[in-house]
């Protein structure tokens, strides 16, 4: 994975020293809150309900293990024991305190990590598949072209002010975990004909008004990706809207502008752009790719290990299929029942690194589903690392289930919510455990968000739950038919929202509504859905207006 | 019918992020308890005017409805009863602090 250069670390350490004076100055009385608050927020540092929030960006999702440690010191020392992973492959630290920031940027320094860019209308953390490099299913790894993308977009002069936030994300898979359709730039990488190149979406978002990505070009060779995603941002700088911040993304400059006008926008952008990169893009690339050569994987025993059934069972629900043979990808669920989604504590996070050190090739990866990966795990490794897993909380067998909920943090954190996120998944978790169903519902994707900003991903879940405030209750709307894969759809509302005591149970109607309706057990959710549509399940949700609609 | 005008000015501090109260001694408290109600929207204001200047102790302040309780005031909005408590997922926030 990639290592710092020293220009890299130079560059760090500036501007943590610049950070750190505008801090004093902030302590001291020389900066008010107004001139304070765009410099903290160019590095990642918010105000949240209850303290400040420090965002931490994980590229690409990748990690190694003195990284994970690093993150793991920052929770004991500085923080209350843990942290928490987000939708964005970043992490969040909930409770640092404005005089400690600066040691702790400088302690995520000394391991290449930073929290530039994590904050503001800027390119945000370059996103990517978790099981990039890892995958039987990908094409070619997308993180060389992440990092390349990060090192662009990183204090780029012309991008620090653009008119809302960018976000970009990669697959190089065609089965497409990256959400790449539900992004300001989304970037599916394809193969014609031995030759790599891109298909590039654009103008994808969730919000307030939720956008799939429109394809702007089919394949576009690799060589001339980076020019082309400049011209992109560029038209977007100069016509995107400024005067209204619910119509600054770039899904809405493109449903107003048309997407064959930027199109042609784009184009004509990219011919200068093209030929002012002078190759110089390409020649970073390769040497970038240097980094991401795979680990040299070693043959392993083909005798298979004896399995316990409750290893069987996490086999079956957190194993992977790896590119070579003798390996697996494990995703350790960090949502055991019951717990915040996406939150690990120094003592979990020690262990993955330990674990990617001792059996991992030193890797670890952060999903956008709240979960962490061992991206190359000998098979045989497997009874161990479980028996590792286990002995701290991590070994839940639950990945692709109903408690492998995404939430954002909600009310429970954030200034935004309107509502909580956080104890709805775990009721949701623990509900659908204790009464028996979880197995029996099998692949299901339920995500919340605590707001209409969506950080919780709602609108492509399969079933998708968003937090409001409506007249001062927290209450809980219910979208049906979301898809966060390469079959990217936006979900349907199902109808008026549930109060948090009536939510459980309207969704124990709706998924024992499902096992009745499914066409054997080998359906999922998702495929009853669109075989069915959501008149049947409508009617499970709202029992009362079906009855009234027959009396009528 | 207008209700009656029930407000406490609150703000998060500087230093630690926490959740602060303007108090009836004139400083900011950590406790929803010692918060003063302003009866009418004049004084209110002026507080916070007078809050805003204080730019080097607290930082985002704010007037929040406000419901008198046998204890004392208490936040009228589940928001503000959320902050006045902390997260509901770990007992950190004031609700650590209370526990000692």
């Amino acid at each position: 994975m990639y290592r710092y250069t020293e220009f890299d670390e130079s560059f760090l350490r500036a501007r943590n020293a610049q950070f750190r004076a505008q801090v004093a100055r902030r302590l001291s009385g020389e900066l008010t809150e107004d001139e304070f608050k765009p410099l903290r927020l160019m590095n990642g540092l918010y105000l949240q309900l209850h303290a400040y929030m420090l965002r931490v960006a994980i590229p690409y999702g990748t990690l190694n293990s003195a990284q994970m440690r690093a993150l793991a010191r920052v929770a004991r020392q500085w923080d209350k024991g843990y942290g928490h992973f987000t939708t964005r492959q970043n992490i969040q630290f909930n409770w640092p305190k404005l005089e400690d920031v600066p040691d702790i940027l400088d302690a995520f320094a000394e391991v290449g990590l930073h929290a530039i860019q994590t904050s503001g209308n800027t390119v945000r953390n370059v996103t990517a598949d978790h099981f990039a490099g890892a995958a039987a299913d990908e094409i070619a790894d997308p993180r060389p072209v992440a990092e390349l993308i990060r090192q662009w977009s990183t204090d780029h002069p012309e991008f620090q002010f653009l008119p809302r936030k960018f976000k970009i994300a990669v697959t190089g898979s065609p089965n497409d975990r990256a959400v790449t359709a539900a992004h300001d730039i989304g970037l599916r990488l394809v193969a014609r004909e031995g030759e790599i190149g891109y298909q590039v979406l654009v103008g994808g978002g969730l919000g307030r008004t939720p956008m799939i990505g429109k394809v702007l070009a089919e394949f576009l060779p690799e060589a001339d990706l980076l020019p082309y995603i400049e011209a992109i941002v560029a038209v977007y700088n100069l016509i995107g809207r400024r005067d209204n911040k619910y119509k600054a993304r770039i899904k809405i400059t493109l449903h107003e502008t048309g997407l064959d006008e930027i199109k042609r926008l784009v184009e004509e952008e990219f011919i200068p752009r093209r030929a002012a990169f002078k190759g110089v893009d390409q020649r970073l690339l390769a040497e970038i790719r240097g980094h991401f050569a795979p680990p040299e994987f070693i043959k392993g025993d083909n005798g298979a290990p004896p399995l316990s059934p409750a290893l069987r069972a996490f086999i079956d629900s957190n194993v992977t299929a790896h590119r070579h043979a003798d390996y697996a990808i494990v995703t350790v669920s960090m949502k055991s029942h019951g717990a915040t989604p996406g939150d690990a504590t120094a003592a979990q996070m020690e262990v993955l690194a330990d674990l990617a050190e001792t059996y991992g090739h030193d890797e670890l990866r952060i999903s956008h589903e709240q979960n962490a990966i061992l991206p190359h795990i000998p098979r045989a490794a497997l009874p161990d690392l479980y028996q590792r897993l286990k002995a701290v909380g991590l070994a839940t067998a639950n990945i692709g289930k109903i408690s492998d909920i995404i939430a954002c943090p909600g009310m429970d954190y954030c200034a935004l919510a309107t509502a909580r996120s956080i104890p709805i998944a775990q009721e949701i978790a623990t509900h659908f455990r204790d009464i028996g169903l979880e197995e029996e519902i099998g692949a299901l994707k339920i995500k919340i968000s605590g707001c209409i900003n969506a950080c919780g991903h709602h609108h492509v879940g399969h079933i998708g739950i968003l937090g409001l405030d409506r007249a001062g209750v927290e209450n809980y709307q219910i979208t049906l038919g979301g898809d966060h894969t390469e079959a990217a759809a936006i979900g349907e509302r199902a109808g008026p929202g549930f109060s948090a005591d009536a939510l459980i149970p309207a969704l124990e109607r709706l998924l024992r509504a499902y096992l009745t309706l499914r066409d054997g057990v080998d359906e999922p959710f998702i495929t009853t859905y669109r075989r069915l549509g959501l008149g049947p399940f409508k009617a499970a949700l709202y029992p009362q207006e079906g009855a009234q609609d027959v009396a009528a | 019918m207008s209700r009656d005008y029930s407000k406490i000015l609150t703000a998060n501090d500087l230093r630690l992020g926490d959740v602060v109260y303007w108090a009836a001694d004139q400083r900011w408290a950590r406790g929803i308890t010692d918060a003063v109600v302003f009866a009418d929207s004049a004084t209110a204001e002026a507080a916070l005017a007078a809050a805003f200047a204080q730019s080097d102790l607290v930082v985002g302040p704010y007037l929040v409805d406000a419901i008198t309780t046998e204890t004392g005031p208490a936040p009228a909005h589940f928001r503000e009863a959320f902050r006045m408590r902390g997260p509901s997922n770990y007992p950190h926030g004031k609700q650590e602090q209370a526990q000692g």
